[in-house]
């Protein structure tokens, strides 16, 4: 059996909103998996259909080859945090994890274990309704991880996290990873996961519009454009824009050229005795990378409306 | 990339099973602490209501310690004593008795040509008490044949009798009843009746004709002396009728003492000794009313008696109106299921408000499951509290009767057992129903008032007297405020003419049939909180 999220074909509708329209992907073990997509793509419901929470009207979603309402003692399969905020406020922390493990048939200590794993131990006694965001979102993952399940699942973990926090989580996932789960991870803001992914799957109006590696998604943004710093912008770019290239102004002192080899443009400007500062193959970050992807899935894009 | 070896889940393999679930769920109730006070303030709110019907109880006896009618006082005037029957119970035990003694075995036989009386019902719209004295028997009136172990109160008897309205009757022991021939006597229609006794075994007959005699009943009173008495009786207990109210409620309108005549001729005593002579008085008092006597002429007895030879009923209106009971100890049970409602939804509601619902069906994706160790850890803390809360309350609200002198209308232990372990069923069943109507409608708010609705209210127009009695009775036979039947301590008598409402602790359902209709009233929540709960996404 091994260990991975497998979707197939999920449609759901709510009402009159398609919120699933045929989102398909599967998630590989040893690796983070970034589950990406503005508000409204279908990530959250897509984690609920995987968890057997929501039923979908078409499709499937299986872990490890088997429907989640299948598996025995599931959180040792699967871990998942979906929403931090999911607490009784008068519980305290250590007694929420404690019947978590209780219903896996785990004891007290494993609750013990996963509080020590995710720093929260010396506030394990508080109550939850005293926890901040950040500390709600460590407390989820403890949970997550109480059956040390070779699949995990977050949605939106980063949220309301401190920079400490943000850092602290990164490393972690990348950990899991390490060890050879399967780790899936939500978000809206592609700049969460930009050192954390291995993999993308991004998501728009219900279904998947790419699954791809991180590197490869950032290779195919950049283009082949090239960034030239120069003091004398106006004259480089007359220079280029005669040699064949489409220029354009990317900063102050900074030219985005494409249309034209580095080393064709180092050639020209050197013949035209244009001073620049350096010439360097322009890398998109995955922010980019991803707003380029999703242009025509945002939902609700800003000045649309005016 | 490199490949790297699928994870295995390092936590030690355990069970699966329902027990780990149920411990999940108990683990979560004891551990959110509001819900455990609460459990505490249901048994002090059912302490507490318990010791305010206890302590609370003056203005009744305070009007009532005037002399006249009623039974014998005793304490700071406010206890009424009444004597108990061979079973416990508390009687009525006073009436005119024209007797002998009778050794051994034998029997008394006996022609009753005429029952007649004075009564005086209430006063009509000038208030209550006592009106004119006016002809008629009431319908228990009653004079016949008896046989009693001796002449004390509350000692042990079988009597064969014609009554005002009942027919002729077999009675023994206060609480016996059967019916013999039906019919009003008349010296045209007369009833002949019999007693015969060997050893403890006491038979009765009735004949219209004094040749065809049919066998009444036959009934052992155990440890039956040598030497009873055997004789003829009249009684006629105080005029009481029960009334409808203005509005819907009930009560009882209290006439005056009443009397009545039997006249008997062809009496024939047998067995024993011979017939000696007679002597006659009264068993118990009078009750200050100055009526009772007999005639003898010619073989002709004509009996004169009143008062009366049955159990004396529970509750409001009647004679034991002052007694206090178990059922006024446990008068905050509505309060504390009330309590346990809100706890019992929360329990559910709760983990929908914050979705903590997820968290709970993706550890147990098996939801029925779920729903059934939601409603046995609610069933099993609320019967906790409820049997705890109901144990002290009447604990409680004895010991605080008997430290006022003020007298508590017994019950005989299993029925005292049967009312506690009742009242923590009760509270079981009905936090199951608030779990599946918290499970069905998922909001606190709406939960606790249909529970309320269901089966508080119900219970409260009825016990409040502000729906007529047949209201009252549909409600209480119908809604899940049924299973407060579990806590009706006291028999309906037949043979006493009483109000028998949930006031006084008298439901028209069994315990076991009111606890069973609200058990199916559940039932059905639950089967369908179950059907929703698989059904709809969480």
């Amino acid at each position: 059996m091994e260990a991975t999220i497998e979707v197939a074909g999920l449609r759901k509708r709510f009402g009159s909103a398609q919120a699933l329209d045929g989102m398909s992907f599967s998630v590989q073990p040893g690796q983070v998996t970034g589950f990406v997509g503005p508000n409204g793509a279908g990530k959250s419901t897509t984690m609920r259909v995987i968890l057997g929470l929501d039923s979908p009207d078409e499709g499937t979603a299986t872990i490890g080859g088997q429907p989640y309402h299948t598996l025995r003692r599931p959180l040792s399969h699967v871990g998942a945090l979906l929403d931090a905020a999911a607490l009784q406020p008068s519980r305290r922390a250590r007694n929420h994890l404690l019947w978590l493990a209780h219903s896996q048939g785990l004891s007290g200590r494993r609750a013990d274990e996963v509080l020590q794993l995710t720093g929260l131990a010396s506030v394990a006694k508080r109550k939850t309704g005293g926890y901040s965001l950040g500390m709600r979102q460590r407390l989820g993952i403890a949970g997550a991880l109480l059956g040390d399940p070779p699949v995990l699942m977050m949605d939106e973990p980063f949220n309301g996290m401190d920079p400490e926090g943000i850092v602290w989580m990164r490393g972690f996932l990348r950990s899991l990873a390490a060890e050879g789960r399967a780790v899936l991870v939500s978000s809206h803001l592609m700049s969460e996961l930009q050192d954390t992914a291995d993999h993308l799957v991004v998501a728009g109006r219900g279904k998947v519009i790419a699954d791809t590696s991180v590197a490869s998604l950032i290779e195919a943004a950049s283009g082949d454009r090239v960034s030239v710093r120069t003091a004398a912008s106006a004259e480089a770019m007359t220079v280029l824009a005669h040699a064949g290239a489409t220029v354009a102004a990317s900063g102050p002192g900074v030219l985005a050229v494409s249309g034209l080899p580095a080393e064709r443009i180092v050639a020209a400007l050197t013949e035209s005795r244009v001073p620049f500062g350096e010439v360097t193959a322009h890398r998109a970050t995955l922010e980019e990378a991803y707003m380029e992807l999703t242009r025509d899935s945002v939902e609700f894009r800003a000045g649309a409306t005016s | 990339m490199t490949v790297i070896a699928p994870y295995q889940s390092q936590v030690a393999d355990t069970r699966d099973g329902f027990g780990q679930l149920l411990r999940a769920e108990w683990t979560k109730f004891r551990t959110v602490r509001g819900w455990m006070i609460t459990l505490l303030v249901t048994v002090l709110v059912m302490v507490g209501f318990g010791l305010l019907s206890a302590a609370g109880t003056t203005s009744s006896c305070a009007q009532d310690t005037s002399s006249g009618p009623g039974p014998a006082r005793s304490g700071a005037g406010c206890l009424p004593t009444f004597p108990l029957g061979p079973g416990g119970e508390p009687v009525s035990d006073s009436f005119y008795l024209v007797h002998q003694p009778l050794t051994g075995n034998g029997s008394i036989t006996t022609r009753i040509t005429s029952l007649t009386g004075l009564v005086q019902p209430p006063n009509g719209s000038q208030g209550p008490g006592p009106g004119d004295t006016q002809p008629g028997v009431m319908p228990w009136s009653k004079a016949g044949v008896i046989i009693k172990q001796n002449l004390n109160q509350g000692s042990a008897y079988a009597a064969m009798m014609v009554t005002g309205g009942h027919g002729v009757r077999m009675q023994w022991n206060y609480t016996g009843d059967t019916a013999g021939l039906p019919g009003t006597v008349s010296a045209n229609s007369p009833r002949w009746l019999r007693l015969t006794r060997s050893g403890d075994v006491i038979t009765g007959y009735d004949s219209a004709n004094g040749t065809n005699w049919t066998q009444v009943g036959t009934v052992t009173l155990s440890g039956l002396p040598s030497t009873v008495q055997v004789g003829l009786f009249g009684a006629s207990p105080d005029y009481t009728s029960v009334v409808q109210n203005f509005g819907g409620g009930t009560s009882s309108k209290g006439g005056g003492p009443t009397q009545v005549t039997g006249v008997f001729d062809r009496v024939t005593l047998s067995g024993g000794s011979a017939a000696g002579p007679w002597a006659s008085g009264y068993v118990g008092a009078d009750n200050g009313s100055g009526i009772g006597g007999y005639h003898q002429a010619g073989g002709q007895f004509t009996v004169t008696g009143s008062g009366d030879i049955a159990p004396i009923a529970e509750g409001h209106g009647g004679p034991a109106d002052a007694a206090l009971t178990i059922h006024d100890y446990l008068l905050g049970t509505f309060a504390g299921l009330i309590a346990l409602a809100v706890i019992a939804a929360m329990f559910m509601t709760a983990e929908y408000r914050r979705n903590l619902i997820r968290v709970t069906l993706a550890a147990s994706p098996r939801r029925g499951r779920v729903l059934a160790a939601k409603a046995i850890v609610v069933a099993a803390v609320s019967f906790v509290a409820g049997l705890v809360g109901a144990a002290l309350a009447v604990a409680v609200g004895t010991a605080v009767t008997h430290s006022r002198g003020y007298w508590e209308f017994p019950v005989s232990g299993p029925v005292e057992a049967r009312v506690i372990v009742g009242t923590g069923l009760l509270a079981a069943v009905t936090a199951v129903l608030a779990l599946a109507i918290g499970t069905i409608v998922r909001r606190s708010a709406a939960t606790v008032a249909i529970v309320i609705v269901t089966i508080v209210l119900p219970y409260f127009l009825a016990v409040a007297s502000v729906v007529p009695l047949g209201v009252a009775d549909w409600l209480l036979r119908v809604t899940p405020a049924a299973g407060f039947a579990v806590q009706g301590a006291y028999p309906e008598y037949g043979q006493v003419t009483a109000i028998y409402s949930a006031l006084s602790g008298y439901y028209p359902l069994g315990a076991l049939a009111g606890l069973g209709l609200l058990c199916a009233w559940t039932a059905v929540a639950l089967a369908w909180a179950a059907v929703l709960l698989r059904r709809r996404d969480a």
